[in-house]
């Protein structure tokens, strides 16, 4: 009874927020409807017994991702009724899409219940034991079945950021960095004069 | 506590809510308690470095002084800025303090008493403390304001930066306990130097490791000398600039239960939690919590002590030291520890 609530809670809220992550009209709205969405998702794989998913969607996804994204829309300037000018004349396009994906959505769950599409076990993967918790479970399948795969992944990610950097880095010829050791190692007497002047003369520094 | 509700005639279902219910407040009204307290304790401390008295008019000592605090905050009239976006601006306090709650249910009190007992323990604080940056980056755009708004900025890039090298901390001490479930990380520290040190800061690997976690824990819960997003030169009050009455009281509730969250976890992963300092069994001989308790005030002492005599970071450099030096040096340190354990043959 607890679990069917918590699913239909968790499942409710998912799908409200999801909807007014799309129609709200504030971006910065948008983007904490889409993190209550992240979220309750999480508590959907708790309760599915993936609690090493669940945990790592909001460390990743809620606790870094969504705050990127919440950092870039804050900052945005948005004329709203800008916004709202170009709707009619993208709407055809936006039917087009939605259209689209509905028709592959339907076209999916037809051929899933004709049962030509098996959604479960594949031939030679077994369900892990009880007595394994899943993270030592995804653990030893990532290093040893999936190892090049997960390197493979890894590896990419690595390329596409260093591509990102460099795309983005700009190397500007008047920069005056600072560096910190050198600062730390300046002592007073390096740095400062102790003069005592004749009345009426300067001092050259 | 399930089966004593049973015994009045409850069905499971309604015991299990019951009972966990009564857990929940077991912890949290603890806490809210101890976070007056500690507030009382940090302007004592503060105030005794300074060579100052502290609070010393409300209560012997002045003890109740925080309690005084609460009550006039309590009367003050909210006020919300009429540019302010109203419910975010309500809703962001609130975050902030739900989140530096939500933690506490996976920190082990003594051997098993532990309100949820789950075996990614540590993910789902990493998670929670994750969530901790919203209250502040929701309450810097809400107020529609410039500092506060600078502040949310600061905020945002500070606490995910240090995040990283958290999370590398973490599975280090991972590694060596070989689980994620808090309660049995302190089990492997049981006995762990030669038998007689409870906790995994006495290792040479760790203690580096232990150093890193308690400056990235100053930086995490933004107190001094990381205290710049409320650095009050530059920003005013920061995020809270626009904040009144129990609003404010809820981020000052929320920041202290933070900081004693971290002062736990500090606690748990290096100082051997609820064990004994010495694993001697005359020492066993003093329940659990008390030696946690010990342990969580002193980790405070040294938050304290830290912000009574360091100088606040500049920003720039407070980066450099979270990505250009922690980063490196934790990831360093996964493989070091790692490399470690698989030439001494723990993992075997």
């Amino acid at each position: 009874m607890i679990a069917a609530f918590a699913f239909y809670l968790f499942a409710g809220v998912m799908m409200t927020s999801g909807l007014l992550t799309i129609v709200a009209r504030n971006p910065v709205h948008s983007v904490l409807w889409l993190i209550l969405a992240f979220f309750n998702a999480a508590g959907l794989m708790v309760l599915t017994g993936a609690e090493f998913i669940a945990m790592l969607l909001v460390i990743v996804y809620v606790g870094a991702v969504a705050v990127l994204f919440l950092f870039v829309v804050m900052m945005l300037d948005i004329d709203f009724s800008a916004m709202r000018a170009g709707f009619i004349r993208n709407a055809p396009l936006g039917v087009l899409l939605a259209l689209v994906l509905f028709g592959e959505l339907f076209l999916g769950i037809v051929v899933h219940s004709a049962g030509n599409l098996a959604l479960g076990h594949a031939a030679s993967a077994s369900v892990t034991p009880a007595t394994v918790s899943n993270t030592a479970a995804i653990g030893a399948l990532l290093y040893t079945r999936y190892l090049f795969e997960f390197e493979a992944a890894g590896m990419i990610l690595l390329v596409a950021m260093i591509g990102a950097i460099m795309l983005t880095h700009r190397e500007r010829g008047d920069k005056r960095g600072q560096n910190a050791a050198h600062q730390i190692a300046r002592r007073p007497q390096d740095a400062t004069v102790n003069v005592q002047p004749e009345v009426g003369k300067g001092v050259s520094l | 506590m399930i089966p004593i509700l049973q015994y009045t005639g409850l069905p499971f279902g309604g015991a299990w809510v019951l009972a966990t219910v009564i857990e929940i407040l077991l912890i949290m009204l603890p806490v809210m308690l101890a976070v007056a307290i500690v507030i009382y304790v940090d302007r004592k401390i503060w105030a005794a470095m300074a060579l100052r008295r502290g609070p010393n008019v409300v209560g012997p000592f002045g003890v109740l002084q925080s309690f005084a605090d609460a009550v006039k905050v309590f009367l003050q009239e909210t006020i919300i800025p009429a540019a302010a976006n109203k419910a975010l601006f309500l809703i962001a306090p609130i975050i902030t303090f739900t989140v530096a709650m939500l933690a506490w249910a996976v920190m082990p009190f003594a051997k098993g008493v532990v309100l949820a007992d789950i075996n990614v323990g540590l993910l789902y604080i990493l998670a929670v403390s994750s969530l901790g940056v919203y209250g502040v980056v929701i309450a810097g755009w809400a107020s529609n304001s410039k500092y506060p708004f600078f502040s949310a900025m600061r905020a945002a890039a500070q606490m995910i930066s240090y995040e990283v090298s958290i999370g590398f901390i973490l599975v280090c001490v991972v590694l060596w306990a070989g689980s994620f479930n808090v309660g049995a990380i302190v089990e492997a520290q049981r006995g762990f130097g030669f038998g007689v040190i409870n906790g995994f800061w006495c290792s040479p690997l760790l203690f580096p490791v232990w150093v890193m976690f308690l400056i990235s824990s100053l930086a995490e819960t933004q107190r001094a000398p990381f205290d710049l997003t409320e650095a009050e030169s530059e920003l005013v009050a920061g995020y809270q600039t626009e904040y009144s009455s129990m609003a404010f009281a809820l981020y000052w509730l929320g920041e202290y239960a933070n900081v004693l969250l971290m002062c736990a976890l500090n606690a748990t992963l290096f100082w051997g939690g609820y064990l004994p300092p010495l694993n001697f069994p005359v020492f066993y001989l003093v329940p659990g919590l008390i030696w946690l308790i010990a342990k969580i005030l002193f980790g405070f002492f040294l938050f304290s002590w830290i912000k009574a005599t360091v100088p606040r970071y500049r920003y720039d450099q407070l980066m450099r030291l979270g990505w250009k030096i922690f980063l490196p040096l934790s990831l360093g340190f996964v493989v070091v520890i790692s490399g470690y354990l698989m030439a001494t043959g723990h993992f075997a």
